[in-house]
């Protein structure tokens, strides 16, 4: 019944957190499309893009901590406050793993398309999904779906073992691939580390909706 | 690999892992007479006259730590801790139910005297209320002179103990002789402490004891809480959340209900309680949705 | 533009409110004002009228001898002086520890059937004429003794004192403060102890105020003592035997057929109001700004 601008404004900076997902979202869907079509100056543009993602995750951080300073918030309130902290930290960190992305695909320069991507494309299918349903779990308080999400992250970590042993075999076939061979474990290894940061965003769910700090899922890496 | 240190660091924990096991054991005996309870209410009930203003407390507070009660007006946490020291049958027709043990033993058996009660357990005030009359040194030795304590050394020596105790000597050691009324509110707050600890209590009850203070003044009481922890078993009742969450080891959250009797609802550790309140009504209580 | 306008238009309405509200204000300050005036004329009207009847007789001998026979001018009022000291003393002496005593019981004690019966005997006490507090003492110690005394009369002053002191010593323990109480109570003192030793200073300056107010009002009452202490043209310090007092002395020599007595009799008023003055300026001097004010 009370308190009616504190409740507006924790909904207000839940929908600027889904906007910084979304933003985190198209980053990885935009870089990995740039990276398969060889776009090298979408891929620029990417990277510059970035800016606006990191600018974003500090609005959402200032107006938390002023929230926080000003209404002393406790219990499902302090706890709202303190998940979308780590939150926006995880979305902003996902973002930077897209941008590394686009950072290679302007580091393999002219190599010739098509592009061998291997498993590669099917790993940020897997890695965008979990970020849509982490998201979704995270808005919906829905925990069972949250601890589901963690394990699909194994499933990411085993297209990232798929990808390194096809590019070492590669590699030791034939030692002039090994430049583009190790940007695609790197890219292989960016598509990883965001799988990681969406169990990241599902602790923070649980704990959001239970009080409990609990590590769902030791990733492999 | 970044992540390889969280590797090492399980393989780490799980080669020690006999000793945590240990040391948490040891860890738990060690506390064990921290954990001494100091009070111990057992079905507590409250009455004014015919009207039943608590009901049903059973607690346990914990000797040298601070637990706070918190609650809207009117739940009865003033009146809870007035049963701790037999200060409620003050009240015109006020009367107890249920027992409160106080190290073991109950007050409110047969042949106790309240006031021998009232020096085991003593109280601080919402408003600072120093004896008018009275200039520093006598307030802090009242208690002592009302327990026939005669030798001028002896009262000195627990006047300035209790005032060192209470972080004011400082401030008053050259105007002892001074009208008590003559400080400010914050450092009238601190006498009166002053004066309940001179005379060795083992519990100490603060009722709203900062409601009257500005925050600076507040935050002193507050930092002087925790130290007097150590010594002393504080119970303070408090309407201010945060007061409570920072000085606090446990907090009991009290609420009337639509019969405006108070009942005690949860209490836990404060860490618990304001992160994680286990009923509905605390949380819609401590995060302002009450109602 | 129009922001402005509207405010401008805001501030010359509440121009035309302020110029009213001040008016208002003054008007009431000065009615105020003629009325404490007024009140206070009088007082000053008498101080002015002993002053200029008073102050002629007024002599060294007027302190230091004792009546001539009636008829022969000069002699002084030193009996008189020295009879309304033991009397007033006394008088206190016997009934400002009653008093105070009865005023803490009806403040402490008192909220039940018997205080409300004692409250309600001591009202009727303060309400009785003061003639008649005599009249009741001539029956009760100077009839059955045979024998006006000034013990008599300090009885009968006693009476009337009473009252007024317990009323306020009753009012001035209630006004200490609930909270001064419970933190007696909460360092495990008594009760007996808490009302002896903390409420009673505590309000002690009140009650110092009360019983000045009480002895300055028997200093000046001649009908209590017409039938007890009589009076007596020399000087006595026998409490058991008749007694002179200013009051009686005024009354004799203000009716009396003499204008040397006329002239006394004023002097002796200037003398009284000038005693009462410097015992609660005295008072006031001892117990410093504690007696009026009250924390």
């Amino acid at each position: 019944m009370t308190r009616d601008l504190f409740s507006r404004e924790i909904s207000e900076l839940q929908d600027e957190v889904l906007i910084l997902g979304s933003m985190a979202e198209k980053a990885i869907l935009d870089s990995m499309e740039a990276l398969r079509d060889g776009d090298i100056r979408w891929s620029q543009k990417l990277v510059e893009d970035d800016q606006r993602i990191n600018a974003k995750r500090f609005e959402i951080e200032e107006r938390c901590i002023f929230v926080i300073a000003s209404q002393q918030p406790m219990a499902t309130d302090l706890r709202a406050l303190v998940s979308m902290l780590f939150i926006i930290t995880d979305l902003e960190r996902i973002a930077d793993h897209a941008e590394g992305i686009a950072r290679i695909n302007v580091m393999l320069g002219d190599e010739p398309l098509p592009r061998r991507l291997g498993y590669i494309p099917s790993m940020a299918d897997r890695s965008v999904a979990m970020l849509r349903d982490s998201l979704k779990a995270y808005i919906e308080q829905d925990t069972a779906l949250a601890r589901q999400i963690c394990e699909a992250d194994d499933e990411v970590d085993r297209l990232h073992d798929r990808v390194y042993e096809d590019s070492t075999a590669a590699m030791i076939a034939d030692p002039r691939t090994i430049q583009r061979n190790t940007y695609m474990l790197w890219t292989s290894h960016n598509l990883e580390r965001i799988a990681d940061r969406c169990t990241n965003i599902c602790e923070r769910v649980i704990y959001l909706v239970t009080g409990n700090m609990e590590e769902i899922n030791v990733s492999k890496y | 690999m970044p992540d390889t240190h969280v590797e090492s660091g399980t393989a780490a924990a799980s080669a020690i892992g006999v000793h945590i096991v240990r040391t948490e054991e040891e860890a738990a005996a060690s506390a064990a007479p921290a954990q001494r309870v100091a009070i111990r209410a057992e079905n507590v009930e409250a009455w004014y006259g015919p009207k039943l203003a608590v009901a049903g407390v059973n607690m346990e507070i914990r000797a040298n730590s601070v637990t706070a009660l918190i609650g809207p007006s009117g739940c009865g946490k003033s009146t809870l801790i007035r049963t701790f020291n037999r200060m409620h049958e003050f009240a015109p027709a006020a009367r107890v139910g249920g027992a409160v043990f106080l190290d073991g033993e109950n007050i409110y058996e047969r042949g106790i005297d309240p006031a021998r009660v009232r020096q085991r357990v003593g109280m601080v005030f919402q408003k600072p209320n120093p004896f008018p009359t009275m200039s520093i040194a006598e307030n802090v030795a009242a208690g002592l002179r009302f327990l026939g304590v005669r030798s001028k050394s002896e009262i000195n020596d627990r006047v300035e103990r209790a005032l060192k105790v209470s972080a004011l000597w400082e401030e008053v050691k050259n105007d002892l002789k001074k009208p008590g009324m003559a400080l400010s509110g914050g450092q009238q707050q601190r006498l009166c402490i002053a004066r309940a600890i001179a005379v060795e209590p083992e519990v100490v009850l603060m009722d709203e004891p900062c409601s009257a203070l500005d925050p600076i003044a507040t935050l002193k009481i507050e930092d002087l809480m925790r130290e007097l922890a150590v010594q002393y078993t504080i119970v303070v009742v408090t309407h201010n959340m945060q007061q409570a969450a920072r000085v606090s080891d446990r907090t009991a959250f009290m609420l009337a209900g639509e019969d405006h009797v108070g009942r005690l609802v949860e209490y836990r550790s404060t860490e618990e309680l304001f992160t994680r309140p286990q009923d509905k009504r605390t949380e819609d209580y401590i995060t302002g949705r009450f109602g | 533009m129009n922001p402005r306008s509207g405010a401008s238009q805001l501030f010359l309405a509440s121009e035309g409110l302020y110029r009213r509200r001040r008016l208002a204000n003054r008007v009431m300050t000065a009615v105020m004002g003629i009325a404490a005036a007024i009140a206070v004329i009088p007082l000053f009207l008498i101080l002015f009228y002993l002053l200029q009847k008073g102050l002629r007789g007024l002599s060294l001998d007027l302190l230091t001898q004792d009546p001539n026979r009636p008829g022969r001018p000069g002699g002084g009022v030193r009996n008189s002086i020295v009879g309304s000291g033991i009397m007033v003393g006394l008088a206190t002496a016997i009934g400002v520890p009653i008093a105070i005593g009865c005023g803490v019981f009806l403040a402490e004690f008192g909220q039940n059937r018997a205080g409300l019966v004692i409250r309600f005997l001591v009202d009727v006490m303060a309400g009785i004429p003061s003639i008649t507090v005599g009249l009741f003492i001539y029956g009760l110690i100077v009839l059955p003794q045979k024998q006006f005394t000034a013990f008599a009369g300090a009885v009968a002053l006693a009476i009337i004192l009473l009252p007024v002191v317990a009323r306020i010593t009753e009012e001035m323990v209630l006004l200490v403060p609930r909270s001064v109480r419970e933190a007696a109570y909460a360092l495990g003192a008594p009760r007996w102890k808490t009302t002896l030793r903390i409420v009673l200073p505590t309000a002690l300056p009140g009650i110092i105020t009360g019983v000045l107010l009480a002895v300055s009002r028997i200093a000046g009452e001649a009908a209590p003592l017409l039938f007890t202490a009589l009076g007596n043209q020399f000087n006595s310090t026998n409490v058991f035997h008749a007694m002179d007092a200013l009051p009686l002395r005024i009354f004799v020599y203000a009716v009396g057929p003499y204008d040397y007595w006329h002239e006394q009799a004023w002097a002796m008023s200037l003398l009284l109001v000038t005693i009462i003055l410097f015992i609660s300026l005295a008072v006031r001097a001892i117990f410093g700004s504690r007696v009026t004010v009250r924390q």
